[in-house]
């Protein structure tokens, strides 16, 4: 990642844009192949460590227009199958090179419904992105067009305009759906049922919504008020909320259907049960869950000090466990929270990080310091039962496994000590239990994950499940493509059910 | 929103409200709990247990301390405001049968959680004795409530402003002494230092002994993690896998400590529980 100032971007873009745009002649397929990838402007390290606001600027139009010419409209476009959801593509990149903003948005909702939070948190390096053409003729996938943020860049087009225009309401069915969870898999099928004409209700355990998108994924990557946009949209076209509503156990799952008259239900209740190391001290004061952290910061404003009620840990010396998107979440986070130091530490190397390659680039510059190769033995603590260090192990990659990953080992006697206030476990999610411990009748896995079928429907008649529950934690794209296809089969469930 | 129904002040610090919540009072049992907010954009969220439930009025009674922040905007609140954010009933249902002689124990504000599974815990048949204790006589509430229901109470002060003046561990021990009065069972819900007092003293005579832990929470719905606990060899998440537990197993120093979590460094030293400084210190005086 370079340094670049917005100021210095969009001087440079300006020459390209010239450049390109006032030619008489179109440009030539290996010229577009060397125009230069746009780089996200985004908010200066020094000053986004202390502050929330969203990192990453979005494109001017220059630069949008600019990148969209980069793709070279292949006949057959590998990066639309990479797609979870299939979006067209060239077309609605076509559509942003000839500054047609409108009629790309309008390609892009023909297959998805949350563009604007997509395109900001897809994993594109390992989806859309990971074929390009562009990115392939330049030898790096970095390189390839950027699919996500032109995405980004047009939804937050059509929100600027305030043109945003509720999808149409088919009449009245007097079906009535139950949505349980209003994470994007909920909120996706509340769209599609509704706009079928069926009455749908979204219950959700919590006092906001939006699920993982609102409470684990913080506001400096994916601004609430987007969320509330997507969620007014869907209120505008008809679809109900009862927040602070736990289904098993406020009401029992199939007592929807018996007691409520609901005729379809679906299940999007997520990846919500953090797994800890099962390593002597994770009960210390000072060792939390990434969700336990992240959900304090985000959804109950820790951040807002001279407002919020929920308490505050304050931190000087910070550890993450893991290596995921949820890992350097926290890490992030605990640096806007005022942390001096703050590790990552990651079994594996860097190569291996499930995290997006651009939240470790930005972690990076926000100071986070990565300890590869390295993993936690014991977290120690003193006589009032609070954290005060971490026992370390070292590693080196052995023999490849069975997914062909080199697998790391420990180095014998290699501990050493981490002074530390702080622990983040951020070593991924379980499938949360309080839906199929109350409901007996629904089949699940070893793992605890709803079994559905290729409709995504549950052992139950008229009972569907997707996203998080059924995969394992997974994508927000992933969810709601599970979603559009739960909806489309409780559409069709409700159609023959008369 | 929850519509407050009434309001009363129970002791010095105890107030005791009925909430509107429908749902609740059709699904909720004993020993379970719910999980309020007295603001939505920037509260708390706090769990308090569901101390009696009518179908009259559809409403849930909460009996709750003022020892904080949020405990006490919710003192402040009035018959026709409504709470922003309830929702429950969680936790699992207090395991009810016939044991036989059951001892319920009720410390402090304990007794509130206390009284709807003394109730059950009769309505099955069980012989209950029922222990209340608290610092003084003002600090007792429920004692009517709890005298219609026990087969015997036995009240306990620590300045012997009432009842005897007595830790609720002594009646406990004298109960598990005489083999004509042993428990089947024994319910111990009050300060956690109370609670571990408890089964420490049950432990002994292998009187099975179950406590009810009030460890922090934020979901409540297993989502978080904050509310674990280590239960013998294993860790529980108290909002899905409890509140009760089986006292014997329970580590209670960790659970105190965590759930000083938020205490300042300074501030833990000038608060040390003084209700649990003194039960210590008086704990070991009569060993
Ligand atoms: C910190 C973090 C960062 C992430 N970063 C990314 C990223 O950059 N890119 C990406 O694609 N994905 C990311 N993910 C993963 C992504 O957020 C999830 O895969 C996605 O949100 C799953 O959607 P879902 O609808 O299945 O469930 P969720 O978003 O988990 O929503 C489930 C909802 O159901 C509610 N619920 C649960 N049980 C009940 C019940 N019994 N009754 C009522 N409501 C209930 C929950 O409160 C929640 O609101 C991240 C996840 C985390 C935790
Ligand atoms: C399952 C369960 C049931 C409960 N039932 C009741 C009840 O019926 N009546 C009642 O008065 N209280 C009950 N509690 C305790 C109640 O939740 C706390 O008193 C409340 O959260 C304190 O909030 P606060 O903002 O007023 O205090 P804070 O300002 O947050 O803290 C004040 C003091 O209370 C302690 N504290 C904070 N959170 C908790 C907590 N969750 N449990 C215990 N102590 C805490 C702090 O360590 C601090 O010393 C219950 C707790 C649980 C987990
Ligand atoms: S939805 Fe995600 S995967 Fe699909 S094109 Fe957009 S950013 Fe790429
Ligand atoms: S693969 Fe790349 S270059 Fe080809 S159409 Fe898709 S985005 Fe454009
Ligand atoms: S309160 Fe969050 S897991 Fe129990």
């Amino acid at each position: 990642m370079s340094h670049l100032t917005q100021a210095e971007i969009s001087e440079q873009v300006k020459i390209i844009f010239d450049d390109i745009f006032n030619r008489t002649e179109p440009l030539k397929k290996k010229e577009q192949l060397k125009i230069p990838p746009q780089m996200m402007p985004a908010q200066d390290e020094n000053i986004r460590r202390h502050n929330l606001d969203e990192v990453a600027v979005g494109y001017s139009v220059e630069q949008a227009r600019v990148e969209a010419m980069r793709c070279i409209q292949c006949a057959k476009p590998s990066c639309i199958a990479d797609c979870p959801v299939e979006i067209n593509i060239p077309g609605f990149i076509l559509s942003i090179a000839e500054n047609d903003f409108q009629n790309a948005i309008d390609i892009i909702k023909e297959t998805s419904l949350l563009p604007s939070i997509c395109g900001r948190v897809c994993p594109q390096e390992t989806q859309c992105q990971i074929s390009c053409a562009t990115g392939l003729f330049n030898k790096d996938v970095d390189k390839a067009v950027a699919i996500g943020r032109l995405e980004r860049f047009v939804a937050d087009w059509e929100r600027e305009q305030g043109t945003i225009v509720p999808p149409e309401v088919k009449p009245e069915t007097g079906k009535k759906v139950a949505i349980v969870g209003s994470g994007p898999a909920g909120l996706v099928v509340a769209a599609d049922v509704r706009r079928e004409g069926h009455e749908v209700t979204v219950f959700e355990a919590f006092h906001k919504l939006g699920g993982v998108m609102r409470y684990g994924i913080p506001e400096f990557r994916l601004p609430n008020s987007i969320i509330d946009q997507e969620v007014s949209t869907l209120e505008k076209m008809g679809v109900k909320f009862q927040k602070n509503y736990v289904v098993g156990r406020t009401r029992k799952l199939l007592d929807l259907m018996k007691k409520d008259n609901f005729d379809s239900i679906f299940i999007g209740t997520g990846a919500g049960l953090p797994m800890f190391m099962g390593i002597e001290g994770e009960n210390l004061v000072g060792v939390f869950s990434a969700n336990e952290y992240l959900t304090r910061a985000n959804l109950m404003k820790a951040y807002d000090e001279e407002h919020s009620d929920t308490p505050f840990y304050h931190s000087k010396n910070v550890a993450v466990l893991g290596g995921g998107n949820v890992a350097m979440d926290s890490a992030r986070m605990a640096v806007r929270l005022g942390a001096e130091n703050v590790y990552v530490v990651y079994r594996r190397t860097e190569k291996e990080m499930p995290a997006r390659v651009e939240e470790v680039a930005h972690a990076k510059e926000e100071g986070i310091q990565f300890l590869f190769l390295q993993n936690a033995k014991s977290i120690k603590g003193n006589e009032k039962g609070r954290v005060t260090g971490m026992e370390c192990l070292r590693y080196e990659l052995g023999e490849p496994d069975d997914s062909g990953r080199r697998r790391p080992v420990v180095i014998e006697g290699s501990e050493f000590m981490l002074e530390l206030d702080t622990v983040i476990v951020a070593i991924g999610n379980g499938s949360n239990p309080l839906v199929s411990q109350t409901t007996p009748e629904l089949v699940v896995n070893k793992w605890g994950n709803l079994i559905v079928d290729e409709k995504m429907k549950t052992s139950v008649d008229g009972v569907y499940a997707g996203g998080d529950i059924v995969l394992g934690a997974a994508t927000v794209i992933l969810a709601m493509g599970e979603g559009r296809k739960a909806a489309a089969a409780i559409n069709e469930f409700l159609i023959n059910s008369n | 929103m929850a519509k407050i129904l009434h309001k009363e002040k129970l002791s010095a610090d105890v107030y005791l409200m009925r909430v509107h919540a429908p749902l609740i009072v059709e699904e909720r049992k004993a020993g379970q709990f719910i999980i309020l907010q007295t603001d939505e954009e920037y509260g708390e969220r706090i769990p308090l247990t569901i101390a009696d439930a009518s179908e009259e009025d559809d409403s849930i009674t909460l009996i709750f301390q003022v020892v904080g922040k949020t405990t006490t905007e919710l003192s402040r609140f009035n018959v026709g405001d409504d709470l922003p954010v309830l929702v429950g009933p969680l936790g699992l249902p207090t395991h009810i049968k016939n044991f036989g002689k059951v001892v319920c124990v009720g410390g402090g504000i304990g007794v509130a959680p206390l009284h709807p599974i003394a109730h059950a815990l009769k309505a099955a048949g069980n012989e209950v004795t029922t222990i209340i204790g608290a610092r003084n006589k003002e600090l007792i509430i429920l004692e009517k409530e709890m005298e219609t229901i026990a087969d015997k109470l036995i009240i306990c002060t620590d300045d012997g402003s009432y009842g005897r003046k007595a830790l609720v561990t002594e009646p406990l021990e004298e109960l598990c002494k005489d083999e004509a009065t042993k428990p089947d069972m024994v319910i111990a819900i009050g300060p956690p230092i109370m609670m571990k007092f408890c089964s420490l003293t049950t432990k002994p005579y292998n009187v099975f002994t179950q406590v009810s832990l009030n460890t922090i929470m934020v979901d409540g719905t297993g989502m978080c993690g904050g509310c674990r606990v280590n239960v013998g060899d294993e860790v529980k998440f108290v909002c899905v896998e409890g509140p009760e537990f089986d006292g014997h197993l329970v580590d209670f120093d960790n659970m105190m400590a965590r759930l000083s979590s938020y205490k300042g460094i300074e501030e833990e030293a000038a608060h040390k529980c003084y209700v649990d400084k003194e039960f210590e210190a008086k704990v070991e005086e009569t060993k």
